[in-house]
């Protein structure tokens, strides 16, 4: 170990200021600020009002917020098991011996390197309901139109799988990783012992690959929770409010309503709920591995 | 063979699942509205007009610069400070570092939307409001920048360091002079890293940018669709939407590799 000297504390100290500075302009302060802005009514322009425990009290009685934040729980409850499913099946593909890997791997790769901006709007004419390529495809095979973006009951799942598609590859990226980290010899020992590629998979692949799984789930959940720029270009929130995330209902509450005070009071309750439901599916999901 | 075709014909479909639609975005944006829903890409029609009606209805150059300038400047900035604290917390011994190292990891897990608001009544409060220093000043530090240029200083040999130092260089130099030449695969991730999620970036430009000059290219794009500037030409649409893909996808031909790893280290950062 190298000895403390003056010299290096002193520039220690002085280099590790940008991100001192940083954190007290960027983390430090706003969350004080949220911490006082809670209490208060404020619409920036006039003086900030204290009205106590009341933003709480109507974040409680605040039916559409509830909804949002349902609504942003229906959202992840489809994309997420859909994505881990979808990326480990391209992901034990890639993970074979293959020609064009790189060029596959790029393909899919392709809408995560693009803005979600690009990806709705493409999406949005996919998912109309008269001209949408979808539904030519879907009548051109002799199937009913979808309703995709008009029905209150399918336009959350369709976002669901828009941001499947744009996610996903990152997701086979991850999953290609964690497979080729496990070794062959486990595989080549189980079809000794008489393993279908089933057991295989089962026994083998995806307890090895626990510590991935978890990682895909907290990084899409904290991805979905932030779902905001689909609803907005998409729905618009509807049909029905059935769109509406709950980061979109916060968006208007502060800079359509200008309803500051109350606009952090649900921004500081959704962080909870984020940060309860991110520790909760560490402690459920994640295995130690052996 | 057969085992073959199971596995090519998935991994084809794959591709053109994910591929198609933008290949059918780009030629939609050549065709005439009556065109648009075709499956097929060609046409007899194609032409650039609804490229020239978004140039005329919206200033997407002006953005494109706009989001060139805010995305440049933040990437500079998280790369130059970011290596400047990564060297602290991985080569210089002082009191407090671990703490600060900690400190570094338990912020990074606080979700952005409890500091949001604030962070705009900041931005207010300081009258940066519709000004690139609004854009920029958030984004010009990043604590995983932080993580990844110190993981990758710990590998650099002390004696490297110790030599330069008997030279006279202070720390800053040795920093910049000896170390970051040898530390491009941390450069490069970072500077992908923080280039495309600011390119990308569409929340923060809306909230803090109204006036239409000091848009970025996804915001003005955002609003020319939703704001119903478009009007309901699907063809005006999909030319904006092209318009705004086009940049990074050219960076992405021809970095794809070094994209693909560096977006993964995100996912690898624990």
């Amino acid at each position: 170990m190298v000895k403390m000297s003056k010299v290096d504390s002193k520039a220690g100290y002085f280099m590790v200021m940008p991100y001192l500075i940083y954190f007290a302009a960027f983390i430090a302060y706003p969350l004080i600020f949220s911490f006082i802005l809670i209490f208060h009514r404020w619409n920036i322009v006039t003086p900030m009002e204290f009205i106590g425990l009341k933003n709480f009290v109507r974040l409680f009685k605040d039916e559409l917020f509830f909804k949002s934040i349902i609504n942003t729980l229906i959202f992840l409850s489809i994309h997420i098991p859909l994505q881990i499913v979808i990326a480990l099946f391209f992901a034990n593909l890639l993970n074979k011996q293959i020609k064009f890997r790189s060029l596959f791997r790029a393909l899919y790769f392709l809408p995560v390197v693009v803005s979600s901006v690009v990806v709705t709007i493409l999406w949005q004419q996919m998912y109309a309901y008269e001209t949408g390529l979808i539904n030519q495809v879907l009548s051109g095979f002799g199937f009913k139109k979808i309703p995709w973006l008009v029905s209150p009951e399918i336009a959350m799942p369709s976002i669901a799988v828009m941001a499947t598609w744009k996610n996903v590859g990152f997701y086979i990226v991850l999953f290609l990783a964690g497979l080729q980290s496990i070794p062959n010899e486990l595989y080549e020992v189980a079809e000794i012992d008489g393993a279908s590629s089933f057991q295989k998979f089962y026994r083998i692949t995806l307890p090895l690959l626990n510590p991935t799984v978890v990682l895909v789930i907290v990084l899409s959940t904290i991805g979905g929770f932030s779902l905001f720029i689909e609803p907005y270009i998409l729905t618009g929130g509807g049909p029905l409010d059935s769109t509406l995330s709950a980061m979109l209902y916060i968006y208007n509450q502060a800079f359509y309503f200008n309803h500051m005070g109350y606009a952090a009071t649900l921004g500081f309750f959704f962080a909870l709920v984020i940060l309860v439901v991110v520790i909760a599916q560490r402690k459920f999901i994640e295995r130690e591995v052996y | 063979m057969n085992r073959k075709i199971s596995t090519y014909i998935p991994l084809l479909i794959g591709a053109i699942f994910f591929a198609y639609p933008f290949l059918w975005m780009f030629f939609a944006s050549l065709k005439p509205e009556t065109q648009i829903s075709e499956l097929w890409l060609l046409s007899k029609n194609l032409n650039l007009k609804n490229y020239s009606i978004v140039f005329a209805k919206i200033p997407i150059l002006r953005a494109f610069f706009n989001s060139l300038l805010v995305s440049t400047t933040i990437t500079l900035s998280v790369i130059v400070f970011g290596s400047i604290v990564g060297y602290a917390l991985s080569r210089l011994n002082f009191k407090g570092r671990d703490f600060i190292l900690l400190l570094i990891l338990f912020t990074m897990m606080i979700p952005f939307q409890i500091t949001l608001i604030p962070t705009y009544v900041l931005i207010v409060k300081l009258g940066l409001v519709d000004s690139y220093a609004g854009l920029i000043f958030p984004g010009m530090m990043n604590s995983l920048a932080i993580l990844i240029f110190r993981g990758f200083f710990t590998t650099i040999p002390q004696s490297l360091i110790e030599s330069a130092r008997i030279d006279g260089c202070n720390n800053l130099q040795i920093l910049f002079k000896i170390i970051m030449p040898l530390s491009k695969p941390a450069v490069a991730t970072v500077g992908i890293l923080t280039f495309t999620s600011s390119w990308n970036e569409v929340l923060w430009p809306l909230i803090v940018i109204r006036s239409e000059k000091l848009m970025t290219m996804p915001q003005l794009v955002t609003i020319f669709v939703v704001g119903g500037q478009a009007g309901s030409q699907l063809g005006v649409q999909l030319a904006s939407a092209t318009l705004l893909a086009l940049p990074i996808i050219f960076a992405y031909v021809f970095l794809q590799r070094y994209f693909i790893e560096s977006l993964a280290r995100t996912g690898l950062k624990e």
